[in-house]
């Protein structure tokens, strides 16, 4: 009896134990890069472009990144859910067979899982093949691949979830398959799919490898589709590599700024998921 | 009214047979209870009565089900129109996902019926519901001012005829979701009635209810029964000896003993069936 609640004592503790270390973690992390980057923090480095090539010029700022992450990332959301939410759906057994939807999902599987610099490598391979170069498009499009597979894996689990009674009873008042996806069970994965978006989302915006060859980059915002595009995260990455102290200190506040947009995107999707669950049947 | 009969039905789900060769006629305008022990293909039954059954990829069915002459598993058959003349009550009841309001309003807008339609309609339910109520000439004053105060109408009747207005009235726009399930279980049915069937099917409907949301479901049937042909599956035999005016008693996928409820309770034939109603069995 005693080496019961012995037992359970300490797989509790185990548990608070890795509870906090993971808290800690985040908290250490926000801390330094808060810390580090905060000195270089200002208005100008979030409106201006910077001053002299490649972020060396120690003076301006990273619009041209900020704008570029904002218009590469929801760029690409916006191409993944065009295509992943139909996929989502077709996944479902109304509509495709067993085999078959198994084959995809193992398929999208691997894509989640695939390294993302081997979107960006096969998307540069592609855009030679087709003589183009780096750019906002190109970038857009590798993205998309690379955020495609994590929002229709997590809209067709939302899907998956929805209890066949529901359905039944959309199916019993005599709607057909599509009335029934379209205005019962789209409905209810609403905050299940607002989540997979900004999840995709969260993870292509912090993506550096896929855009590294086929956004390219400039020290201008990009005005069109086939204009280069710069990232926040390659802005990151060349200042830090800099061996300049100055310029590595801005690498941090650009990081700063990275955190607060991933932020604020969750805090966002959060908000909206409730929002979308008022008419949810659990 | 309707009219149902089963030929030589047989259901199986892959290689298990559920239900064996039931040939019966279920009388028009009545209720009818369908009554045995757990597993014995009660809900298999009702399910197979309006195509329910073809959403199980393993069923599968032989013989026939004729309602109104029309064998309902010939190649011919609609099933969209097939389920909106059967309606279906289910065991646990699922709002969709949206407002009271629109869960009423989903059947006559997917079936697309036309301002001249809900007027005959609601000339038709005027008659149905007792006028009397001293609660109906304030109630249409107090319904919100809806843009189509036709269909508003022909919400309230439906909720009144499933003996849920009154609770209703004030949250029309409120989700669904947040009513009691007694509350629930009235709105299935209200939801069911307003896709005009002749037919109810109705699988154990009050098994999920308190006592007095149960009572109140039971009710609505014996005022329903003189316009609609009522099959409820039930394993509570008080209930079937309150509501039931036929009954069939199915016992290990068979068809045991079926008859008009008096003489089905006073005077059983069968062996099983006498020692169901005794309680030897179950």
């Amino acid at each position: 009896m005693k080496l019961r609640k012995l037992e359970e004592t300490f797989f509790k503790g185990l548990m608070i134990a890795s509870v906090s270390t993971i808290l800690a973690l985040l908290i250490g992390i926000v801390l330094v890069i808060a810390l580090r980057g905060a000195s270089s923090l200002n208005l100008s480095m979030l409106i201006q472009t910077p001053k002299g090539g490649y972020y060396l010029g120690r003076g301006g700022g990273i619009a041209n990144a900020i704008v570029g992450s904002l218009y590469l990332s929801l760029g690409a959301a916006l191409l993944s859910f065009l295509f992943g939410l139909p996929i989502a759906f077709a996944l479902q057994k109304e509509y495709t067979g067993r085999h078959l939807s198994n084959i995809t999902r193992l398929a999208l599987d691997i894509l989640w899982g695939t390294p993302s610099i081997v979107y960006g490598a096969f998307g540069f391979i592609v855009m030679v093949y087709f003589g183009l170069t780096a750019s906002l498009l190109g970038g857009m499009i590798a993205l998309t691949l690379l955020m495609l597979p994590i929002m229709t894996r997590s809209i067709d689990e939302v899907i998956r979830m929805i209890p066949l009674e529901l359905k039944e009873t959309s199916y019993s008042l005599g709607s057909t398959r599509f009335e029934t996806t379209l205005k019962v069970i789209f409905r209810q994965a609403l905050p299940g799919i607002t989540t997979g978006i900004l999840l995709a989302f969260g993870r292509g915006i912090g993506d550096a490898a896929s855009v590294l060859f086929t956004a390219g980059y400039t020290d201008h915002i990009p005005r069109s589709l086939t204009d280069p595009a710069a990232s926040l995260p390659l802005a990151v990455f060349f200042q830090v590599a800099t061996p300049i102290p100055e310029v590595q200190q801005r690498a941090y506040a650009s990081a700063l700024i990275l955190l607060v947009i991933v932020l604020f995107v969750s805090i966002l999707s959060r908000l909206l998921s409730r929002r979308f669950s008022r008419h949810i049947v659990r | 009214m309707s009219h149902i009969s089963l030929r030589n039905l047989t259901i199986g789900y892959g290689n298990q047979q559920v239900l064996r060769d039931i040939t019966v006629d279920i009388p028009d305008g009545q209720i009818t209870a369908v009554i045995g022990p757990s597993g014995c293909g009660k809900t298999t039954l009702l399910k197979s009565m309006n195509r329910l059954i073809d959403l199980y990829e393993q069923a599968k069915v032989e013989g026939e089900i004729i309602i109104d002459g029309v064998n309902i598993y010939g190649p011919k058959t609609d099933i969209l129109s097939l389920r909106k003349k059967v309606g279906f009550l289910s065991q646990k009841p699922y709002p969709l996902p949206m407002s009271i309001y629109d869960n009423i309003r989903f059947g006559p807008k997917i079936h697309g019926m036309n301002g001249e339609q809900i007027q005959r309609r609601i000339e038709a339910l005027e008659k149905q519901i007792s006028l009397d109520d001293p609660s109906l000439k304030s109630a249409r004053h107090t319904i919100r001012l809806k843009k189509d105060r036709r269909m508003a109408l022909l919400v309230e009747y439906y909720l009144r005829l499933a003996g849920l207005w009154n609770e209703v009235r004030e949250r029309l726009d409120g989700p669904a979701s947040q009513l009691s399930i007694g509350q629930q279980q009235r709105l299935a049915l209200a939801r069911a009635l307003a896709i005009e069937p002749e037919v109810i099917l109705a699988d154990e409907p009050t098994s999920a209810l308190d006592p007095i949301s149960a009572q109140l479901i039971e009710r609505q049937f014996k005022v329903l029964r003189e316009d609609y042909t009522i099959v409820v599956v039930t394993h509570i035999l008080r209930q079937a000896r309150r509501i039931a005016d036929y009954v069939i008693f199915l016992y290990l996928g068979e068809l045991v003993e079926h008859g008009p409820a008096e003489q089905f309770f006073a005077s059983p034939r069968d062996e099983r069936t006498r020692a169901y109603i005794s309680g030897e069995i179950s």
